[in-house]
């Protein structure tokens, strides 16, 4: 076991590294990008360029330019945004997580209560008419961008019906749980649901295939010989082993988003989250919080990979003994 | 003589087919006495295990409809509301399947799957039921079984889940045990163990058994009546030695010369049946096995019925009355 996690950070670390020299040379070293050029600005004078790239360093070898990021990123901790010099990127991605840890959790918690039980509902009526509906209502689910799905929402909510139904809606933005939890969660509740809306359809769709092949397993048909009841069967037989492939799924999905992918919903609502920082730097091609945030969001997709793989083995004990 | 235990009568079981409805199962009547063990014989699609499984409620296909009569212990199971039938699967007629491999739940240990068991049917604390398990393991012969109750199936060889799943459907002390080809996934040696446990617990629990299979060898180790199947029918039917030693259907006589003899004549090749069992969709309206049966005149057209004093079989050849 421990020779097994000694590997499995070993290769986690790797994993950071290889990602961290990929985004470096895709900003520094691709032909044709010249980051000084970029922050001196359109037709500046090669005098002026001359002298951005001595004063960031870009006149230094590409080694050293790489060594000394990392250094700054991870060790002391220190590296300044190259649009507002002197803003610290690490404080400004700590600010950031709260509000994406908020958006994400509570959007998983809905997405995964509503698709276990919209894919437990459909396995279980299968070939009756309620089958079809779940499954086309969660075909709708993933089909709808969160992107448009959320401007729709906020149309509704802070326009053209605010002033009738949605009169509770606050303003787009967010507030922090200590500052006031009401707000907290009525400013988060839309943004939940349009991102819950596309998971909640993905997750019932695999869980409704895992649970129909489940039930033509022979230890469902061992079970009905013992004659319990078709509930226990479904929830505790067949629900149980399907279970196991959604929550690595989930994992993983939950460490993205973590990371920042839920840029479209923390943009469309105005959480300034992970994602809509990245999206700012995005804009701005401003290279050190862009280097910041992908190697933060990196650390959170290897880290829910390893949290899932040890996970795995507590959900199923086939895998504990290897 | 006392009342049988169990008594089906002119089953039948069919399911939707592409062309019509396809029988699986035709006019199968055969009992069980109190403390017997039948074997039913048959090759695979002769309707044996079908017959046992829609007896009690566990073919879920929707397009499967079950008729005739079973009456076990003076009730009738066909018909009966799932809710009561659930009360008998398990409690008084337990099943044990071919492949123990995949017949436990893999995430659940071999004690919670027997604990389940008996507090699907008993209300007894949990704390009891894992005592009984612990008692039912050593009783089936699994050595350090309070340690063991913990396992995982996964951790139990072949051999061993099957003396698992002979406890768990032991547990509730069933009338009948139905076992469906209880050894065919097992190597010899684990076999003849396994055999001997289940008769060695029918005198414990005092259960009569039911063994599906399609091996001879289990039958004449096992067997007080033997019930050859073919074709979704019964074709013979009498007691063990009967069967064995005077088998009247050629599809039996066919069967038996299949197997090979220790000290018999060296032989070169096997006998065989010639053809392959029919698909049940494509059964001739006469004699079912006329296709393949060396025996076979122009009686066999019509379909034969079962007929004899004790040893019954459906053929021409030993039907009191041929028609003209």
């Amino acid at each position: 076991m421990l020779g097994y996690t000694i590997r499995r950070i070993g290769a986690a670390l790797f994993v950071l590294w290889a990602i961290s020299v990929l985004v470096f040379l895709i900003f520094f070293a691709t032909p044709g990008v010249d980051p000084a050029a970029r922050i001196a600005g359109r037709n500046a004078d090669p005098a002026t360029l001359e002298q951005v790239r001595r004063s960031f360093g870009f006149d230094a070898p590409i080694t050293t330019q790489y060594l000394k990021m990392m250094n700054h990123l991870f060790l002391e901790r220190d590296l300044t945004s190259f649009v507002n010099r002197g803003s610290r990127v690490v404080p400004q991605i700590t600010d950031a997580l709260p509000a994406t840890l908020s958006l994400v959790i509570g959007a998983a918690v809905i997405w995964m209560a509503v698709g276990i039980a919209m894919g437990t509902a459909a396995a279980a009526w299968r070939g009756k008419a309620a089958d079809p509906v779940i499954t086309l209502l969660g075909i709708l689910g993933v089909s709808m961008p969160v992107y448009w799905l959320g401007e729709v929402i906020n149309l509704f909510t802070q326009s053209r019906m605010h002033e009738t139904v949605f009169r509770w809606v606050p303003p787009l933005g967010y507030v922090a749980p200590t500052e006031n939890p009401w707000q907290w969660f009525l400013h988060l509740i839309f943004p939940w649901l349009s991102l819950a809306v596309l998971y909640a359809g993905i997750y019932a769709r695999l869980l409704r295939g895992e649970l129909i092949g489940a039930l033509r397993e022979d230890y469902v048909r061992t079970a009905r010989a013992k004659g319990i009841s078709e509930r226990r069967i479904l929830v505790r037989h067949a629900l149980r082993c399907s279970l196991i492939p959604v929550v690595s799924l989930f994992g993983l999905d939950f460490g993205a988003l973590v990371g920042g992918a839920g840029l479209l919903t923390e943009v469309v609502f105005g959480i300034p989250g992970i994602g809509h920082l990245t999206y700012n730097a995005l804009q701005n091609l401003d290279l050190p919080v862009i280097m910041g945030t992908v190697m933060y969001a990196a650390f959170f997709v290897v880290l829910a990979n390893a949290a899932v793989d040890l996970f795995y083995a507590r959900l199923d004990p086939r895998v504990r003994h290897v | 003589m006392s009342e049988p235990l169990f008594e089906v009568t002119d089953l039948q079981v069919s399911f939707r087919g592409r062309s019509g409805p396809v029988n699986a199962v035709n006019g199968l009547s055969y009992t069980v006495m109190p403390g017997q063990v039948l074997g039913v014989v048959g090759e695979s699609g002769s309707g044996k295990s079908v017959s046992s499984m829609g007896l009690l409620g566990l073919i879920r296909d929707r397009g499967a409809t079950v008729t005739g009569s079973a009456r076990f212990q003076g009730r009738e199971l066909i018909g009966m509301p799932d809710r009561e039938l659930r009360s008998v699967r398990g409690r008084e007629i337990a099943m044990v399947f071919q492949d123990p491999m995949t017949s436990l739940t893999p995430v659940y240990t071999v004690g919670w799957h027997i604990a389940e068991q008996i507090r699907a049917h008993e209300s007894i604390s949990k704390k009891a039921a894992r005592h009984r398990a612990i008692e039912l393991l050593a009783e089936v012969g699994i050595p350090d079984p309070a340690r063991r109750v913990d396992a995982y199936p996964h951790e139990f060889s072949g051999g061993m889940r099957q003396r698992a799943v002979i406890a768990m459907a032991l547990a509730c002390d069933p009338a009948l045990l139905i076992a469906d080809e209880p050894t065919t996934a097992l190597d010899v040696t684990t076999q003849a163990q396994i055999l001997d446990l289940m008769l060695r617990l029918r005198e414990t629990h005092g259960s009569s058994i039911m063994v599906i299979t399609h091996d001879m060898g289990v039958v004449s180790e096992i067997a007080d009546r033997v019930l050859v199947m073919y074709g979704g029918r019964a074709v013979e039917a009498g007691t063990c030695r009967e069967v064995f030693h005077t088998p009247h259907h050629p599809y039996t006589r066919g069967l038996l010369a299949s197997v090979p003899r220790i000290g018999g004549e060296k032989l070169h090749r096997l006998p065989t049946i010639p053809g392959a069992p029919i698909a049940s969709s494509e059964r001739p309206t006469g004699c079912a096995f006329a296709p393949r049966c060396a025996e076979r005149h122009d009686a066999c057209t019509m379909q034969p019925l079962l007929t004899g004093d004790g040893h019954l079989s459906a053929c021409w050849l030993t039907a009191p009355e041929v028609p003209a």
